[in-house]
């Protein structure tokens, strides 16, 4: 009788973690981000292959004063997508709706830090040797652009807070927040003071 | 991969004697720094500013009196920092490089315990939403994030421009600054060259020198709070009382 009673609560203890975990794990993130789809397909793998030739640094390159220029403008693509090159939905697309009209893409923007944040990309690219994907994950090599996840109430993208919940692997590229930034910065002995990131 | 830079302490040295008082220090701070315009039924009690001149006299009949302008921003206190400690939300912190002390508003709650414990009144909290006259607004400077209503700010050696120097520095390949790359609006602007800034650790620097002058002094010496803003005159008057008593906020010339 009291075996019985004991294993009922276990049940009902493993069922109320199973739901929990799911619920927090699942259904939260689920509700909170919304998925928005990129404007226009884009493949970083046929742009950095053989046949194209182009490197990282000819679209996503730094100004002269060392700040980062982001996606490039309309006027990038024009060098080849004159004309369409092809006949897929996405390369007509660019074409008939942003180079002939000369509109910009309006690209999602998967990193976008809040406005009090200063991240100078020379200095971590150029001084401490920090290779793209560390912080971005493998994105030079991915066939298409993922949807944008974004939080319904603060407007920040998913890739800032984090991808996983289980907070096991939280580092960029899984997260991009403040902490993360300090524990890099701390293992190098760089500045960690509020107004070394801050503005 | 530690890499150990130079130890730094910015500090300001500002010459009283040169000081008229036009307050182009005030306005150039203002637009460096996107500080917002306030309602004129603010005062000076709650008006906003990181760098204020306050005029002070010896109380003397003519033609003994005297007058003198003292442009007062945050001390950047270098020992026992009043506003670090008393700070619930870790909102305020010393640069351990460089000796700035950084104000961040997104932390701050707005208790205002800091302006409390601040013996140079160079905290200023935001009593309204942040607004600036029509039109104005593309003016805004990108490298300072524009205050929220509720929360308090102050002078940060126009640290938006050391981020652009630094960025800059970066682009070249150095990870350290120049001197002449960083300067603050007030400095620049300043038509009688009043103020210098620098680095202080840096024995052969301006501001080192004239900090380590006898003609200098600081405010409020006897608190020990080891402001890294310098003062100059040769008017002992001035020198005995703003060593000495903390400055008249009452009769300024905007109340």
């Amino acid at each position: 009788m009291i075996l019985t009673r004991r294993r009922t609560t276990i049940l009902f203890f493993i069922i109320g973690l199973v739901v929990a975990m799911l619920a927090g794990w699942i259904a939260v993130p689920a509700a909170l981000y919304e998925s928005i789809e990129q404007p226009l397909g884009f493949s970083h793998v046929v742009h950095s292959s053989d046949d194209v030739g182009m490197e990282c640094d000819d679209c996503h390159h730094l100004t002269s004063e060392g700040g980062f220029a982001g996606i490039p403008q309309i006027a990038v693509c024009v060098d080849c997508h004159e004309e369409a090159i092809g006949t897929s939905k996405d390369e007509l697309k660019l074409v008939e709706e942003y180079i002939k009209p000369g509109r910009e893409i309006p690209w999602l923007v998967y990193a976008r830090q809040p406005d009090n944040a200063f991240f100078p990309h020379v200095r971590h690219t150029k001084l401490a040797k920090i290779p793209c994907k560390q912080c971005h994950g493998d994105h030079g090599q991915t066939k298409t652009l993922r949807p944008l996840k974004r939080n319904r109430f603060t407007g920040y993208s998913r890739d800032i807070w984090g991808h996983d919940f289980s907070g096991i692997t939280t580092s960029p590229p899984w997260s991009m927040k403040m902490s993360d930034c300090v524990d890099c910065h701390r293992k190098r002995g760089v500045r960690d003071s509020c107004l070394a990131c801050h503005k | 991969m530690t890499k150990t830079t130079p130890q730094k302490r910015y500090g300001m040295v500002i010459d009283i004697d040169r000081c008229d008082g036009c307050g182009a220090c005030m306005v150039a701070c203002s637009l460096e720094n996107n500080v917002s315009v306030v309602p004129p039924e603010a005062g000076i009690h709650r008006g906003l500013t990181w760098i204020r001149v306050y005029s002070v006299t010896n109380e003397k009949e003519y033609p003994h009196s005297d007058t003198a302008y003292l442009p007062v921003s945050c001390q950047h206190c270098g020992n026992e920092t009043p506003c670090v400690g008393v700070c619930p939300q870790s909102a305020v912190d010393v640069d351990p490089k460089n000796g700035i002390v950084s104000q961040i508003p997104e932390r701050c709650m707005g208790c205002r315990y800091c302006m409390v414990a601040c013996p140079y009144h160079a905290r200023y909290f935001n009593w309204w939403d942040p607004v600036w006259p029509e039109g104005t607004e593309h003016l805004l400077n990108p490298g300072v994030t524009p205050r929220m209503r509720g929360v308090v700010e102050k002078c940060n050696f126009c640290h938006g421009r050391h981020h652009a120097a630094q960025e800059r520095a970066a682009s070249e390949g150095r990870s350290e600054i120049e001197p002449n790359e960083y300067q603050t609006a007030c400095a620049e602007a300043c038509p009688n060259g009043a103020i210098t800034f620098g680095d202080l650790a840096d024995k052969d620097s301006e501001v080192a020198k004239l900090a380590a002058g006898p003609e200098s002094f600081q405010l409020l010496k006897t608190l020990g709070t080891g402001p890294k803003v310098y003062y100059l005159t040769q008017r002992g008057w001035v020198r005995d009382m703003a060593a000495k008593t903390p400055l008249p906020l009452d009769g300024q010339p905007d109340d």
